[in-house]
């Protein structure tokens, strides 16, 4: 099945990356399509961030075409970084948030170097992303040292969401959250691609968060993208290392708790 | 795209109609802040505001919050306020926006500009006790563990030690023979040109040599292993102290202070007396070859000179001060890099200031040395 270059986000063609003699990605295909909330799953270390760092242009790729809204990342000029930026949002696993300023300058950052707008308003919209991803107006004087886990991502995904972008990448966005929080990650991100026709491209271990916020999932084995679907077509894939992932210890008990 | 913004208004009676039309995104972020001003609506005599959204193409946060404000302030005079006509897709949005900014954030009061100022002046004048008691703390953790380890050698990290003294020592090597060398060649040539202005040329073989051995070769090579090696110690112990590795030593029941630091000192200590000496001797040879090619005296000549007027006495005076200079440089770089906090401007204020405090140190105590040395006739 074919999508349409007008449905498609992000298509990844042939793409090989790898370090020295390593080879990461061997020769791997995917589309991603526009307003979808795609979950791509492998092992740890298989290469999903390294999937996820190229797409965006952080990893040199070897061979292969990665086209973002129609657009080779390769090709693009300082212009049409700066467009990019304003199109897409990142959410680093650390958070990557700038340690040196509060948290509402980190949101309200890209706002500042892309709108024309007064400082009251700047102020008003930079609160209004926090209370959007769950935090308190107090929390904006913070400096990122001395926020928690779960605070830092939700900062991470306010700085994010900051220009109201078309494409958000996730890297793995509920890591690390205490299960009611990841819930509540799940359903923010559910929210937002509602109201904006979010694409989410999410690299993720929560097995939660793929059976409820995921239209699609990609399972990543051996530098290929070795089943791609919907959740109940992963489950029903023969290959092995979908199944044991899908059907190990941790998925079973998992399963047992939830009957 | 969508089209630019327009927000229409109509008046009908005691209800004022406004109509949101086009692209209320963030592409038109100045004319939309313009556009949604709530000082410029009719207030008179409005009982009713309605915003028309049916017409609206794109919507986003920005255009979403700003519609929200005015439909706040309506109802702030006494209106009534709401939306009509509001696109499904776009509820979502709507209601979001109509959660937040609902609780002023809690602002922090601003100072006084002169009390400000006088309480600048009076935390770094405290400082300077906190500084010198850290300081303290440190050389004394240091004693503890420097006893600690003679009591048990095996606990000592040789490797770790190994390892620095080839970072701050053998490696540090080029550049220090170079500075010294050029500093000495520029002491040479600038005693030749002022003294033989009064024939004196040969006592410039005095004034480079006591000049080098005594002062510059030590400074010299302090103020640059300060900068080199000291800056590194702060910038490494922090990142770590920011990673919380050093948290995660002190948990494993490790003392940061013998793992990490005195091996760092140690190698400072043994490192720099070395460095010193091959920075003098460099300076010397700098000496020579500019009093040669420069003023004319033949090497031999400048030998048997520095033979007459240097004792070991002017030697040891410079040797002497080396190691407590690499002892300062260590412990203010070490005490530094634990003092950083999370953020990245911590850690290069951190740095910044070890290197400063280094440098202020090493030529105070200097001048300690030189008043040391001068009452006890050396």
């Amino acid at each position: 099945m074919q999508a349409s270059a007008e449905q498609v986000a992000i298509s990844v063609r042939d793409l090989v990356v790898g370090f020295g003699d390593q080879v990461v990605l061997d020769h791997l295909s995917l589309d991603v399509r526009r307003g979808e909330i795609l979950g791509l799953v492998g092992a740890s270390g298989g290469g999903k961030s390294v999937l996820l760092r190229t797409i965006i242009g952080l990893i040199p790729k070897r061979q292969g075409r990665i086209e973002i809204m129609g657009m080779e990342l390769e090709k693009a000029t300082l212009q049409d970084m700066r467009s990019f930026g304003r199109r897409w949002g990142i959410l680093y696993q650390q958070g990557a948030l700038f340690s040196s300023l509060t948290v509402r300058q980190n949101v309200q950052f890209p706002m500042r170097e892309n709108l024309e707008i007064s400082l009251p308003l700047l102020d008003e919209l930079a609160t209004a992303k926090l209370e959007m991803v769950g935090l308190s107006p107090d929390d904006g004087d913070k400096f990122p040292a001395e926020l928690s886990g779960g605070m830092t991502k939700r900062v991470a995904l306010a700085r994010a969401l900051a220009l109201d972008p078309e494409i958000v990448f996730l890297d793995e966005p509920t890591s690390g959250l205490d299960p009611i929080a990841a819930g509540d990650f799940d359903v923010l991100i559910r929210t937002l691609r509602q109201t904006f026709g979010l694409t989410v491209f999410m690299v993720t271990h929560d097995l939660d968060s793929l059976h409820t916020v995921c239209d699609r999932v990609a399972a990543l084995a051996d530098g290929k993208v070795v089943a791609v679907g919907p959740i109940a077509n992963l489950l029903a894939s023969e290959h092995p290392w979908v199944k044991s992932y899908f059907y190990g210890e941790r998925a079973r008990i998992r399963a047992h708790a939830v009957h | 795209m969508g089209s630019k913004p327009v927000l229409s208004s109509t008046i009908a009676g005691e209800r004022l109609e406004l109509a949101a039309v086009g692209s209320w995104t963030a592409v038109y972020s100045d004319l939309l802040e313009r556009l949604v001003d709530p000082d410029t609506l009719p207030v008179s005599n409005i009982r009713r505001v309605a915003i028309d959204m049916t017409r609206v193409q794109e919507l986003d946060t920005l255009g979403a919050w700003l519609l929200e404000r005015l439909i706040r302030r309506s109802r702030d005079r006494g209106q009534e306020a709401e939306f009509v006509g509001l696109p499904e897709h776009y509820r979502g949005l709507i209601d979001q926006v109509h959660e937040v900014n609902r609780r002023a954030p809690s602002s922090r009061a601003r100072a006084n500009r002169l009390i400000a100022g006088l309480d600048s002046v009076g935390r770094a004048a405290a400082e300077l006790k906190t500084d010198l008691i850290a300081f303290l703390d440190m050389l004394g953790a240091l004693s503890g563990v420097i006893a600690r380890v003679l009591v048990r050698p095996r606990t000592f990290r040789l490797t770790s030690a190994v390892h620095h003294m080839n970072r701050v020592g053998w490696q540090a090597l080029p550049i220090m023979l170079l500075i010294t060398f050029l500093i000495g060649g520029i002491i040479a040539q600038q005693g030749i040109f002022h003294f033989s202005k009064f024939g004196a040329e040969t006592y410039v073989v005095d004034m480079v040599g006591i000049l080098v051995l005594r002062e510059f070769g030590v400074l010299i090579v302090s103020i640059m292993v300060a900068g080199r090696s000291g800056s590194a110690y702060t910038a490494e112990l922090g990142s770590m102290k920011m990673r919380e590795e050093i948290d995660a030593l002190r948990t494993m029941g490790f003392d940061p202070v013998e793992v990490l630091i005195l091996p760092r000192v140690l190698a400072l200590v043994c490192a720099l007396p070395i460095l010193t000496f091959f920075g003098s001797m460099a300076a010397l040879y700098g000496g020579g070859l500019v009093a040669w090619l420069y003023g004319g005296m033949s090497p031999s000549i400048f030998v048997a000179r520095l033979r007459e007027v240097i004792s070991v006495t002017h030697f040891e005076v410079g040797m002497i001060k080396a190691p407590f200079m690499a002892l300062v440089i260590g412990i203010i770089a070490c005490s530094e890099g634990l003092l950083v906090k999370g953020s990245a401007e911590s850690l290069g204020l951190r740095t910044t200031t070890s290197v400063v405090k280094s440098i202020f140190l090493v030529i105070v105590l200097d001048g300690v040395f030189a008043i040391f040395f001068a009452s006890i006739g050396m």
